[in-house]
């Protein structure tokens, strides 16, 4: 399917959270089949979009299941079918669904997820962090991270076209925060029905379980004999899909004006302290850097747009002349260093850069990150690169109650 | 065999059968996702008028798949004693006994799981299938039948 039968009138400017634009996203698409279960933040999502199903607006069907195993069960079994699906999620749904997530993705269903980030009890939480975000890591999900409700709404829109492209056939998660983003009204400038609808297109089915002229298999076992010939063409697919993400980037460009990259940047390019970062605290680190620039210290803010794939070359390339790079990780790290810190340093391993590389636990189940603690780590980044070091260990815990709370000293150069 | 005729033969197809064997191909070629085809190409939904061993099945097909060796009890079949009233043939919860015309043509071997079901439920006297260990061969198996039984016996 492409687009309902019954269009909406949307103004030019509509004000919208995360979830309303989600939903919007969503049935601009015409999706065939969402299955779905409730769980805070994402709950909207659903709720709008049952909203414009009950109201005639959706053509397709609106599936309630008994828990998110079953939604995104369902999902795989629709996908499967040969429909164009889609649900949304958090936290512990996320984590119920996490198994299938794996099929979802071994099997190459083009689904997609609309991740609304939150934390991950115990403590229970509703709040928002990247906990799930970082749970999806090595899912086979390509991952796309919105900052406000108009990224939500459009990344959601371009992950139907990446994710079912001939190329991919991989599904796709549309991440955004928890509250901050999911329920925060902004400005959203929408595409119209008619607009968007052309944007993503018809369905492309692949191997469907209903074309009754070539009957298919799908969810088969493998063992030793074949696991390891799937799981390296579906790597490879993966790996390969960022040249797809950037063509349909590319294209919404053109229908939109609204650009999108592979990797985000504001203001990298001459800047000798990066703080990396995901969600919404690009947005308010992007102020925190104005504010630095303004005292003589040159500061960047980059984002992985596409968190997953990783993109390694690229994001070597952007931090090629950084001198300290501080990767803010908002998520509880586990006993380890956290996932941005892991990635920025693995894709600079093998290059001549050598920024110092510190690690920034911040904002865990909706903790505030305000526009003074980020130029508090700019500071700090600016002063270690004058001192040639790290001013202590590799990962510190900030906007924590308590004493200092620092970790793995380990002595640089 | 003796009953192990040419239709039998022709439901299970080698790797040499097919122009690229799954078995030649690297993880670039497998299809997607691990979908499994069950034919060549596409297929008319009347493929249900063809013929097991006419249709065009795909070396990925589980009718080319040997599970033979799951069995220790094998079933005989008896010609001279079948009435083919087709009873094993609907009971089989696999397709291992093979009927054409509705007359007995063979057990195929490839696929029979040894479950007895077919010689439970024949209903000649003495059984026109019986079970028998699968080291003993069927020419074997034929001179060692089991006799008439007497009326009332178990």
């Amino acid at each position: 399917m492409a687009q309902n039968k019954k269009i909406m009138e949307l103004n030019e400017v509509e004000v919208w959270d995360g979830n309303y634009a989600n939903a919007s996203a969503l049935r601009q698409a015409g999706v065939d089949v969402v299955a779905a279960y409730p769980i805070t933040p994402s709950t909207g999502t659903v709720e709008n979009y049952a909203s414009f199903h009950a109201n005639g607006y959706v053509d397709g069907e609106v599936v309630i299941v008994e828990s998110e195993h079953a939604a995104m069960s369902g999902c795989v079994g629709a996908a499967a079918a040969g429909a164009r699906v889609a649900t949304a999620t958090a936290s512990q749904g996320l984590a119920l669904m996490i198994e299938v997530l794996y099929q979802a993705s071994g099997m190459r269903m083009p689904i997609v997820l609309c991740l609304v980030n939150r934390a991950l009890a115990s403590p229970l939480n509703v709040n928002g962090d990247h906990s799930d975000l970082y749970l999806t890591s090595q899912s086979g999900w390509i991952s796309l991270d919105a900052c406000n409700p108009q990224e939500a709404y459009d990344l959601t829109l371009c992950a139907f076209r990446i994710g079912e492209h001939k190329d991919v056939r991989l599904p796709v998660i549309s991440n955004q925060d928890g509250f901050m983003t999911s329920h925060t009204a902004q400005n959203v400038k929408p595409l119209s029905d008619e607009v968007a609808g052309a944007f993503v297109g018809e369905y492309l089915e692949v191997n469907s379980l209903l074309n009754f002229d070539k009957p298919v298999t799908h969810g088969v076992q493998t063992e030793s004999d074949w696991h390891m010939e799937h799981k390296a063409k579906q790597h490879d697919a993966m790996v390969k899909a960022s040249k797809v993400i950037e063509e349909v980037f590319e294209e919404f460009e053109k229908i939109s004006g609204r650009k999108y990259n592979l990797v985000e940047t504001y203001k990298t390019d001459d800047a000798d302290v990066v703080i990396v970062c995901l969600g919404t605290t690009y947005e308010t680190a992007q102020i925190a850097a104005d504010n630095m620039r303004e005292q003589g210290i040159k500061a960047g803010v980059l984002m992985p747009r596409v968190f997953r794939p990783t993109q390694v070359a690229l994001l070597a390339e952007k931090l090629q002349n950084v001198k300290a790079v501080v990767c803010m990780d908002r998520s509880a790290p586990g006993g380890q260093l956290g996932q941005l810190f892991q990635d920025i340093s693995a894709a600079l391993i093998n290059t001549p850069a050598r920024p110092l590389m510190s690690n920034k636990i911040y904002g865990l189940g909706g903790r505030d990150m305000t526009v003074l603690e980020l130029e508090d780590i700019y500071k700090e980044a600016a002063s270690d690169v004058k001192n040639g070091k790290l001013s202590g260990a590799i990962q510190e815990w900030i906007g924590v109650r308590g004493s200092e709370l620092k970790y793995y000293n380990v002595e640089g150069k | 065999m003796a009953q192990h005729n040419d239709v039998v033969n022709n439901l299970y197809k080698s790797k040499e059968y097919f122009e690229r064997s799954i078995w030649d191909m690297g993880w670039d070629e497998v299809i997607p996702g691990a979908a499994v085809y069950s034919f060549e190409g596409e297929i008319e939904h009347t493929v249900v008028n063809t013929l097991p061993e006419d249709r065009n099945v795909a070396e990925t097909n589980s009718m080319n798949k040997y599970v033979g060796d799951w069995r220790v009890l094998k079933p005989v079949w008896n010609a001279d004693l079948c009435i083919d009233c087709q009873n094993c043939w609907i009971f089989c919860p696999d397709t291992s006994i093979i009927s054409r015309n509705k007359e007995m043509v063979g057990i195929d071997y490839n696929h029979c799981k040894g479950c007895g079901i077919c010689s439970d439920v024949c209903p000649t006297n003495p059984k026109s299938l019986v079970m028998f260990n699968e080291q003993i061969a069927n020419e074997d198996a034929l001179n060692q039948w089991p006799e008439k039984k007497k009326k009332g016996e178990k």
